[in-house]
């Protein structure tokens, strides 16, 4: 594939790097990425994909555009309330960058769809706002050695953590078991500010890209926690866990489960 | 003075920066280690960022070179991939 001499010109900052050039760009223009959520992460996630040219943004979301969204939503407008927020943010994303093609599922994740839908992506990006779906994409991913960015925000604090199964943690290993419902107030109960999503939802980005060109350290093993009010960036290592019960020596968990067991989803 | 053997040649008279770099990037991404490419150009400024650019890249810079009134040609080996 040659590029044309828009892509030239829209790819250019990125194919002066020495760390990407020409065949970097065409591995981003390749990659197959697939997003869980199109909210306060998956905006920002997809958004910044999107611009770097990656070439299949694959997106699940059930939720429409809603005015309480917008104040972090960044790929959703006034405009669009009530339409589908993956249809909003295809239509942004490809209004951006011709070259991407979003694929939206209007659908909830679940354990019966999650695998089918994720096995033709080169690597998921996690930015759901529940325990459940965290857990439920992280045993997937797991299950099928796909390379998983987490995300997740509340208050003025976020965190990411990149999962290369077989190679380094997972999110069990972090987080054993699900916190019981109630316990961890969810963004509807807490707040957030706004523009923490857009600081994890940029790293999430930046993680994926460097999966994609194999360049650089990813966070393998390592928790990042952002605290906004105190502006302040911590890496927080986490070992491989070898009993963990999903990607340790004996997992006990080999298939999905009902994950919304006990948890009431808003 | 000897000859250098070039080879791969393009011309890029009439891009400005940073399509300039983008297009002599992408030739010496195309060409072997150890081989040369030699840069047709005409924006001055490039006669000097290029070489810089591709230093920093890790290439050697073999010859820089005004041929007329307009012109430059900018010689390079690829060091590495
Ligand atoms: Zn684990």
């Amino acid at each position: 594939m040659e590029f044309t001499d828009d892509q030239l010109q829209r790819y250019s900052r990125h194919i002066i790097l020495p760390e990407v050039g020409g065949k970097g760009q065409k591995k981003i223009l390749n990659a197959k990425v697939f997003i869980i959520g199109a909210g306060g992460l998956g905006c920002p996630v997809g958004y910044y994909l999107a611009a770097a040219g990656v070439g299949t943004i694959g997106m699940i979301d059930n939720d429409t555009v809603e005015l309480s969204n917008l104040q972090r939503q960044i790929a959703h407008n006034t405009k669009r309330l009530g339409v589908h927020k993956v249809d909003s943010a295809k239509e942004t994303f490809e209004a951006l960058n011709p070259d991407v093609n979003v694929v939206g599922i209007k659908d909830r994740i679940s354990k019966d769809n999650i695998l089918d839908l994720i096995k033709d992506y080169d690597i998921v990006v996690d930015g759901s706002d529940n325990f459940p779906t965290r857990y439920l994409v992280n045993d997937a991913c797991v299950m099928l050695k796909k390379p998983l960015v987490s995300g997740a925000i509340l208050k003025f604090e976020g965190q990411v953590t990149t999962i290369l199964p077989g190679e380094g943690h997972c999110y069990r290993c972090l987080f054993e078991e699900m916190p019981p419902a109630g316990l961890v107030p969810s963004c509807q109960e807490a707040g957030v500010l706004g523009a923490i999503t857009g600081v994890v939802g940029a790293l999430q980005a930046t993680e994926v890209l460097k999966l994609i060109l194999g360049k650089g350290d990813v966070l393998k093993n390592t928790l990042l926690i952002y605290d906004a009010l105190k502006v302040n960036f911590r890496r927080v290592k986490v070992p491989k866990n070898n009993d963990c019960a999903v990607c340790g020596l004996n997992p006990s968990i080999t298939e999905l489960q009902d994950y919304d067991a006990g948890y009431c989803r808003i | 003075m000897e000859d250098i053997k070039i080879d791969k040649r393009i011309n890029i008279k009439g891009l400005i920066c940073p399509y300039t770099f983008v297009k002599s990037k992408l030739a010496i991404e195309d060409i072997e280690v150890g081989e040369t490419l030699e840069i047709l150009l005409d924006y001055e400024e490039a006669s000097r960022s290029i070489p810089k650019s591709m230093e920093d890249h890790g290439h050697k810079i073999l010859k820089v070179e005004k041929i007329n009134d307009t012109d430059w040609t900018i010689t390079v080996r690829k060091e590495k991939e």
